[in-house]
């Protein structure tokens, strides 16, 4: 039998399992295999939300993982084919729901490219700052949460504590702690309120200390460092076919972050480092994103040192039409690159918009990863590639 | 065919000093870890958590908390709305449906302003896009509801009531 | 010092089994033993009610929460009346699953920590039984539990269950070595199994606790019993047959109602006897400790023996929560190599030098 064969052994009666669509290498027929078949997901404590995975397994180990997408697929670029350009800022909220600034962003920028749009200085401060506070806000759930995935429960509060702060901060800001729908072409709806430096340099300095928290429970913990390490390792060939981005890439070794190599807004004015790693495991993308929150705080700290008075808004406009022709933005969210493309037909809603969205290129390695580990390996891997299940499905 | 099956982590241990240097840094690294959770566990004053449905009288949601729609009423219960239908187009999701009534001089007023919060992302862009600043969103929080029905709101009662 | 008697080892005597051999000298077999087991039934059916309490509120301290605080005073009564609700719950029975076996399972826990109990020295009368084999009797009635587990993953129909069960097994038989081997230092240095016995050999001051008595020896005993008591018990970190975030509920993923709550139910009171064991192995049981302070010896010594008991076991519950409350879960294999390649050489090592220490003399 050849590993081209992908026909379903036809020598099983009906009631026996079928091989699961999606496998590329056919099942054992030895008497004495033990593969069998374990459906993971939609409904399991560790696919953060509604993913899918199939694995074929041998004992506790791995052979092979097939990811089934689609189960909170909405539509939302053909929705946004629908909507007025306006209307469609609030549907990029619902990608990655921990990234809902960033993407506002992105979307905006494709805007404000389209209508030559430009940004007042404190404008572009706040956006900044936005980002990045939501970067924390974003590691800071990933951090609990992969925590809690090896099974340290604790981290997920302790993770929560800081980030509720941060939400805080955006509820008082806009109104909604998860969607936030704030940014407009030119700027954002509002001015941020009196309080916003305050809160942001109380976070900055909660932060500090609480990362160091952090690293004393898990980073140095020796059971955590034996799960981590060497396990999924990610080599640079693969990261780069595969289109990996945010810290799967730079824990591979490339260092490429968008705020840095394609820099938008006023990230060159600031100061901060891309960190990388060289080996690729789960370990390097952990500790690449904790050093990232820190490198988030540096650029706050700036951005406060300097946050500048004026208006938060370019003149709104009372009609947004995009001139025909095709417009692209990215952005780094808290997952890695986010894509935006915009295909204008001239009119008040746009032709074509479609989102490159980073969980689903970093997802699209999982099988390289996970194969000859053990089932615990997965959750470790799933939990470290850090994805968002809308942002998957879109 | 045999299908072999790899195995990455299987890494060299390490032996002698090496293996028993790990063991005690690692027992003391466990030792970190205990040290960080017994501190939270010794002072109570670094709860957080605030106790929810007790609590309700001294919650106070934030100035632009965006809940569910509201017209802006002034003193005497009058609102500013001119049924121009703007919020209706700007919302992304046909939650407002803004039906128009004519007075005793034939001028275009409001009807009835209907809200179905069922639909509602709470996104802002009505209270945006009002160019009386006629609308805004609520402080309340707590909307859930038995029955899909008691999500439709109308935001001028009274009117409705007296015509 | 005053040392306390040593004669009357079988059967048990304390007040109220002699008051009732005093009144009723025909019938005193069958009503002591009547209220042993009432009394035995009580303990086993209280404390899983007040340990989940305590777990929970534990971890929620340990987490920068309050934890329950709704059902009675700080919650107290929350746990009663998660009982009373899996009370009610329907038994579901997943389909294909094994009937006898399925409801057989969950029983067989929950009974061998009921006969751990018996043997449990709670204070120096106040024992069911003291059998000269104690520590052998304990360490053969828990090998139930892991059957337990075993069918219950076997017969659910699951492969989650099924995961979880062999994990367990594996994790059990291998950890069940290790624990022996520590018992086995004890009952070297002891030279007796009987568990009042070894109660008993610890007199004296806090010094004399088998923790340490034996010099440095004692310490990491006591860590390398409690490492692999947590193995055992199938706690954090090392509960990888419930692993939730791998396996769901691992063997316990179909069990519902009563069935559900005869497994959890059993972890809690397993909890309470292992930490008791502790106690009575390395922290001198329901002695008091004396610290060889003139003034406060007496006064410690006047609180009742069984209230030390439950002090020191309770510590060493605590000690348990702690771990499991900071600490992330151990891989399957790395659960193996901990167990062959370093607690059971450490172990052995152990064994050794106590015997050398024992033969040198070199005891406090």
């Amino acid at each position: 039998m050849t590993m081209m064969n992908l026909q379903p052994q036809n020598d099983f009666s009906p009631e026996d399992n079928i091989i699961p669509e999606g496998f590329r290498s056919v099942s054992c027929d030895q008497e004495t295999s033990e593969e069998y078949y374990l459906n993971m997901g939609p409904q399991h404590p560790s696919t953060h939300g509604v993913l899918r995975l199939v694995l074929k397994l041998n004992g506790e180990n791995v052979l092979e993982v097939v990811p089934h997408l689609g189960y909170v697929h909405r539509g939302l670029e053909k929705v946004a084919e629908n909507q007025t350009y306006l209307q469609n800022i609030h549907l990029t909220d619902r990608l990655d729901y921990l990234s809902s600034h960033i993407n506002n962003l992105g979307y905006c920028m494709a805007m404000e490219q389209a209508l030559e749009i430009g940004v007042p200085e404190r404008g572009e401060y706040i956006r900044v700052m936005l980002s990045e506070l939501q970067r924390i806000q974003s590691h800071l759930l990933w951090w609990g949460v992969s925590g809690m995935d090896l099974g340290a429960v604790t981290t997920f509060l302790y993770g929560f504590k800081e980030r509720e702060l941060i939400t805080d901060i955006f509820e008082e800001l806009c109104g909604a702690r998860l969607t936030m729908n704030f940014f407009r072409p030119g700027g954002s709806f509002a001015d941020v309120p009196d309080t916003f430096i305050g809160r942001v340099k109380n976070v900055i300095e909660v932060m500090k200390p609480a990362l160091d928290e952090y690293n004393r429970l898990l980073s140095g913990n020796i059971i955590f460092l034996e799960r981590t390490r060497n396990i999924g390792i990610l080599s640079r060939e693969n990261a780069l076919s595969y289109g990996c981005s945010g810290a799967v890439l730079r824990a591979s070794g490339v260092s490429y972050d968008v705020r840095k190599n394609d820099c938008y807004s006023i990230y060159d004015r600031f100061e901060f480092d891309v960190p990388t790693r060289t080996t690729g495991d789960c370990f390097d993308r952990y500790s690449l994103k904790m050093e990232e929150m820190a490198q988030s705080l540096r650029i706050l700290e700036q951005a406060v040192q300097s946050f500048p008075e004026g208006p938060h808004r370019s003149k709104e406009k009372a009609a947004y039409k995009l001139p025909k022709g095709s417009y692209y933005s990215q952005v780094e969210t808290a997952r890695g690159l986010l894509g935006t493309y915009i295909v204008a037909e001239g009119g008040a809603k746009p032709y074509r918009v479609k989102f490159r969205s980073p969980s689903f290129s970093n997802l699209s390695i999982l099988n390289e990863l996970s194969v000859g580990h053990k089932i615990a390996d997965i959750v470790t891997i799933l939990a470290t590639l850090d994805f968002v299940v809308p942002d998957l499905d879109r | 065919m045999k299908q072999t099956v790899m195995h990455p982590q299987q890494n060299t241990s390490p032996t002698g000093v090496a293996y028993i240097a790990k063991a005690i840094s690692g027992f003391f690294s466990l030792l970190t870890g205990m040290g960080v959770t017994i501190a939270y566990f010794l002072n109570p004053k670094k709860i957080v958590t605030q106790q929810y449905p007790e609590n309700r009288d001294s919650l106070e949601m934030m100035t632009r908390f965006r809940g569910h729609l509201s017209l802006i009423l002034d003193e005497k219960g009058s609102h500013r709305c001119t049924a121009c239908g703007i919020c209706e187009k700007a919302c992304p999701n046909g939650t407002i449906t803004v039906l128009t009534t004519k007075d005793i001089t034939g001028r275009k007023i409001l009807g009835r302003y209907i809200y179905r919060l069922s639909q509602c992302t709470l996104c802002n862009l009505c209270v945006e896009s009002c160019p009386y600043a006629a609308i805004k969103m609520g402080r309340d929080f707590e909307l859930a509801t038995y029955d899909r029905e008691q999500l439709t709101f109308i935001l001028n009662p009274e009117e409705v009531k007296q015509s | 010092m005053n040392t306390l008697p040593t004669d009357s080892l079988y059967p048990v005597h304390n007040a109220i089994g002699n008051m009732v051999r005093a009144f009723f000298p025909e019938s005193a077999l069958v009503i002591n033993s009547l209220l042993t087991i009432i009394s035995l039934l009580l303990l086993v059916a209280l404390l899983p009610v007040f340990l989940i309490w305590l777990e929970r509120k534990v971890a929620a301290h340990f987490q920068a929460r309050l934890g329950p605080m709704r059902v009675g005073y700080h919650g107290l009564l929350q746990s009663t009346a998660d009982g009373l609700k899996l009370m009610f719950k329907e038994i579901l029975k997943p389909e294909g699953a094994d009937t006898f076996v399925f409801f057989l399972a969950p029983i067989l826990p929950a009974s061998a920590t009921f006969l751990v109990m018996t043997i449990l020295p709670f204070d120096h009368p106040l024992q069911v039984a003291d059998p000269a084999g104690g520590v052998i009797y304990v360490i053969g009635i828990s090998g139930l539990s892991i059957l337990g587990i075993l069918l219950a993953g076997w017969a659910s129909n699951n492969k989650y269950s099924l995961l979880g069960a062999m994990r367990s097994g594996a994790q059990m038989v291998s950890f069940e070595i290790s624990l022996a081997l520590i018992m086995l230092v004890i009952v070297m240095v002891t030279g007796t199994a009987s568990l009042r016995e070894i109660v008993l050999s610890q007199q004296g001051t806090v010094i004399d606790w088998w923790i340490f008595k034996l010099p440095v020896l004692g310490i990491i005993g006591f860590l390398m019993y409690m490492i692999s008591s947590t193995a055992e018990l199938n706690r954090a970190p090392f509960d990888i047959s419930e692993a939730e975030s791998e396996l769901t509920g691992g063997f316990a993923t179909e069990y519902s109602g009563i069935s559900f709550a005869m497994f959890f139910f059993a972890e809690f009171v397993n909890m309470f006897v292992s930490a008791g064991l502790a106690a009575t192995f390395f922290l001198g049981g329901f002695l008091a400790p004396q610290f060889g302070i003139a003034v406060l010896d007496p006064l410690l010594n006047l609180i009742p023996g069984f209230i030390w008991f439950f002090a020191k076991t309770f510590f060493v519950i605590f000690l348990y929560m702690w771990f499991r409350w900071t600490f992330p879960r151990l891989r399957v294999d790395q659960l193996m190599y901990l167990e062959w390649k370093m607690l059971l050489p450490a172990n052995l090592l152990l064994l050794m030098l106590a015997g050398i220490f024992m033969a040198m003399g070199w005891i406090l």
